[in-house]
C-alpha cells in the first residue's frame, strides 16, 4: 500500500511515549513511519515489525559465489589443460580457496543490494520537509500517513501520549 | 526518589544527545598537533614514492634481494600489515556476534584499521612483483593467449583472499556509517561538509523500514565476515606453508598466524586508541573497561602464539628432521639470534605482566607492551621469512640478507601511508559510532524502566551520586 505524502508528525523526546503513541495510532488503524536515532526492539515491537528479506539475498549471494568460484577455477584449469606437479587438472582440494572467497564475495554484495533494494536507499532527491535533525541525535518522530479531516483526531493523540511538538504536512 | 539509570559501558555520557556532540567534536578541532602529525605522515609516503620510483628507475636489484632470500622486507611488512588488519574484523564483527557490548565504541576505530592496514598491504606484493604496473597479471582476466593465473597456487589464493577482504572490510565499514554519515549531515554547518556528509548518507533517515534491513543485513555481513577473517590469514601463512622450504613447511601455520595476527591487531588498536583518548578527551567511551578487555584479548592471544612458538620447537625436535631442527636451531643461535629472541621476548614474554591487574589499569604501561608487540610481531614475520631461506637445506646456499635503504624507506613510509589515512579519517568520518553508542546506552525513558532483560547493561544511581558524575 502506498503511503499518503500528507500527515501529521510527532516528535517524542521519550522512547516509551513514542511506542505509546506507535500503539495508540495503530489501534486507530494510520499507517506510520516512525524515525528513531538507533535501533530499538521496543519500537519493533510495537510497530509489530516482520523479518527482512535480505536474508534471502545473502543466501542466494554466496551460494551463486560458491558456484562460480568453482567454475572460475575449473573452467580456467581446462582452457589450458597443463599438469603442474602431478596434480589433478581439476584440483578441488586447492580450488576451495577460491570457492569459499567468491561466496564471501558475493554474499556481502549481495546483502548490500539487498540492504539497498528493501531499504529504498540511496534516496534521491530532497528529504522530506517534515524531517527533523534531531532524528538522528535524540529523537524519535512518528509519522501518520492520513488525510487532512483526520490531522485533529491524530494530533490529539499524539499529545496525549506526550509528543515535544506536532508537525503538520501541507502536501 | 527518581533514579538516574546509566550504561555499565558508559557511566559518564548521559544521553543520546552527548553521544552526537562528542563524536561531531571530533570532526570539528584539528590542534597544531594534529597537522604535525598529518605532515609527517604525507612526508613517509613521500619517501615511499621516492624510494619506488628508485626501484622502477633502476630495477628490483635495489631491494636487498638475492638467492636465496628472495622474500624479504616487502612480504615481511605485507604479512604484518595483513595481521594488523585483523584485530578489527576482530572487534567489528566477531565481538557483534557474540554481543559483546563493550564493542561499540571501539568498533569504528578498530575496522577503519582494518581498512587502512589492508590498503597498506596490499601496496606490497605489487611493489615486490618490480613491474608494478602489470599488476593486472595477478587478476583471472582473460586474455588472447589463454593463459590463466595458477589457482593451485597458494600465490593466486592470496590474491583471491586479500582483495575479497579489502573489499568486505570496506563495505562493512561504510554501511556502518551510513547511520552515523546522516549524523553528521543532520549537524554539519559548514556548507561544503554538510553537502559531502548528504551525499555519502545516501539519503538515510533512520526509519523503521531503514533499520529492519540494516541490522539484518549489518549481522549478514559480520556472519560473513567472520570466517573471512580466519580464513585470510590462514590463506597467506599457506604462502609458506604449502612450499618445502624448512621452518616454514608445517600444519601449525594457518592457526599460529590468525592468533599472531590477532595479537599484532589488538596492539594496534590500543596503540593508536590511548593517543586519541587523550587528544580528544575519549575518556567517557574509552573506559577502562575496554582497556581491560582488549588486555586480556591481548594477553590470550600472546599465550596462544608463545605456545605456537614452543610448540614449533618441539615439532622441529621430535620430527628428528635434520634440516627443520637446524633452522630452528639457527633462529635463535645463528646470525639472526637478534631478531628469534626479539620476536620470543616482545610477543610471549613481555605481554605476560597483563597478568597483573595493575599493569592492565595503567594506560602508559599497557601502551608500552602493545609498542613492544608492534615491533615483536613485524620480527615475528621477518623471523618466519628471511632466516629459513638464508639458512635452508645446504651450507653452501646460506646467504644473509641486508635490508636496503630503498626498502628501508618504503618500509617507513608504509607507516606514514597507514597513519595518514587514519588521520584523514579522524578528521572527516564519525569516529564513534554514534547508533550503536546509543544502543548500549539507556534508552530515554519518561515513566517505565528498561526492560528486564537488558537491566543487566544499566545500573541505577541516587542523584546524589550523579554529582560525582558531574564533575568527570
Amino acid at each position: 500500500m502506498r503511503k499518503s505524502r500528507s500527515g501529521v508528525l510527532g516528535v517524542f523526546a521519550y522512547l516509551d511515549t513514542a511506542t505509546e503513541a506507535i500503539r495508540r495510532l495503530r489501534e486507530a488503524g494510520y499507517p506510520l513511519t516512525v524515525y528513531s536515532p538507533t535501533p530499538r526492539h521496543e519500537l519493533e515491537e510495537a510497530l509489530e515489525v516482520t523479518e527482512s528479506p535480505v536474508r534471502i539475498f545473502t543466501l542466494v549471494g554466496a551460494f551463486t559465489g560458491t558456484a562460480s568460484g568453482a567454475a572460475l577455477a575449473i573452467w580456467t584449469s581446462l582452457d589450458w589443460p597443463l599438469i603442474v606437479g602431478g596434480k589433478e587438472i581439476i584440483a578441488l582440494p586447492a580450488f576451495s580457496v577460491i570457492m569459499f572467497e567468491l561466496t564471501v564475495l558475493l554474499g556481502a554484495l549481495s546483502t548490500v543490494a539487498g540492504l539497498f533494494l528493501n531499504a529504498r536507499i540511496p534516496r534521491l532527491g530532497r528529504a522530506e520537509s517534515l524531517y527533523q535533525p534531531s532524528f538522528s541525535a535524540g529523537n524519535f518522530g512518528v509519522f501518520a500517513h492520513v488525510p487532512r479531516d483526520r490531522y485533529d483526531a491524530v494530533r490529539a493523540i499524539m499529545a496525549e501520549c506526550g509528543s515535544e511538538e506536532v508537525l503538520v504536512e501541507q502536501a | 526518589m527518581a533514579t538516574v539509570t546509566r550504561s555499565v559501558f558508559h557511566p559518564f555520557v548521559k544521553g543520546y544527545d552527548d553521544v552526537n556532540r562528542d563524536s561531531m567534536r571530533l570532526l570539528t578541532k584539528p590542534g597544531k598537533g594534529y597537522l604535525l602529525l598529518l605532515g609527517t605522515a604525507i612526508g613517509l609516503v613521500g619517501l615511499m614514492v621516492l624510494a619506488e620510483l628508485y626501484q622502477i628507475a633502476f630495477g628490483l636489484g635495489m631491494a636487498g634481494l638475492t638467492n636465496p632470500v628472495g622474500w624479504g622486507t616487502f612480504i615481511t611488512t605485507f604479512v604484518f600489515w595483513v595481521g594488523i588488519g585483523h584485530a578489527g574484523t576482530l572487534i567489528s564483527a566477531i565481538l557483534l556476534l557474540f554481543r559483546a557490548a563493550w564493542r561499540q565504541s571501539i568498533y569504528r576505530f578498530a575496522e577503519a584499521m582494518t581498512v587502512f592496514a589492508v590498503l597498506t598491504a596490499g601496496l606490497f606484493p605489487i611493489i615486490h612483483i618490480g613491474r608494478p604496473w602489470f599488476f593486472y597479471w595477478l587478476l583471472p582476466l582473460p586474455s588472447e593467449r589463454h593463459i590463466w593465473p595458477n589457482v593451485r597456487s597458494p600465490l593466486e589464493w592470496d590474491v583471491f583472499a586479500v582483495t575479497t577482504y579489502l573489499t568486505v572490510s570496506s563495505t562493512f565499514f561504510f554501511i556502518g556509517l551510513i547511520p552515523d554519515l546522516a549524523a553528521a549531515r543532520d549537524a554539519a554547518t559548514v556548507p561544503w561538509r554538510k553537502k559531502a556528509y548528504t551525499i555519502l548518507a545516501l539519503g538515510w533517515r533512520g526509519t523503521e523500514r531503514e533499520w529492519k534491513h540494516f541490522t539484518r543485513a549489518y549481522l549478514f555481513l559480520a556472519a560473513l565476515a567472520t570466517p573471512l577473517v580466519l580464513s585470510v590469514h590462514s590463506v597467506v601463512s599457506w604462502d609458506f606453508a604449502v612450499s618445502l622450504v624448512p621452518g616454514w613447511h608445517t600444519t601449525i601455520f594457518a592457526p599460529y598466524f590468525v592468533a599472531g595476527a590477532i595479537l599484532s591487531g589488538v596492539a594496534m588498536v590500543v596503540t593508536l586508541m590511548v593517543p586519541v583518548r587523550k587528544i580528544f578527551h575519549l575518556e567517557a567511551y574509552f573506559t577502562d573497561l575496554h582497556f581491560d578487555r582488549l588486555a586480556k584479548l591481548l594477553l590470550l592471544t600472546s599465550c596462544i602464539v608463545g605456545y605456537a612458538y614452543a610448540t614449533e620447537y618441539f615439532m622441529a625436535w621430535y620430527s628428528g628432521e635434520l634440516f627443520e631442527k637446524d633452522v630452528f636451531w639457527d633462529r635463535v643461535t645463528g646470525d639472526y639470534w637478534w631478531a628469534g629472541w626479539s620476536m620470543i621476548t616482545f610477543n610471549a614474554v613481555i605481554p605476560q605482566l597483563l597478568w597483573i591487574p595493575k599493569i592492565r589499569a595503567n594506560l602508559n604501561a599497557f601502551f608500552l607492551i602493545t609498542i613492544f608487540v608492534n615491533i615483536g610481531m613485524w620480527y615475528e614475520r621477518f623471523v618466519i621469512i628471511v632466516p629459513s631461506l638464508a639458512h635452508s637445506h645446504e651450507p653452501w646456499m646460506f646467504l644473509n640478507y641486508h635490508m636496503s635503504w630503498t626498502e628501508a624507506s618504503i618500509l617507513m613510509g608504509s607507516f606514514g601511508w597507514f597513519f595518514m589515512w587514519f588521520l584523514l579519517f579522524l578528521r572527516f568520518l564519525p569516529g564513534l559510532s554514534i547508533a550503536e553508542i546509543k544502543e548500549v546506552l539507556p534508552p530515554p525513558l519518561k515513566h517505565h524502566h528498561p526492560a528486564e532483560g537488558q537491566l543487566e547493561n544499566y545500573y541505577e544511581e541516587l542523584p546524589t551520586e550523579h554529582k560525582e558524575v558531574e564533575r568527570r
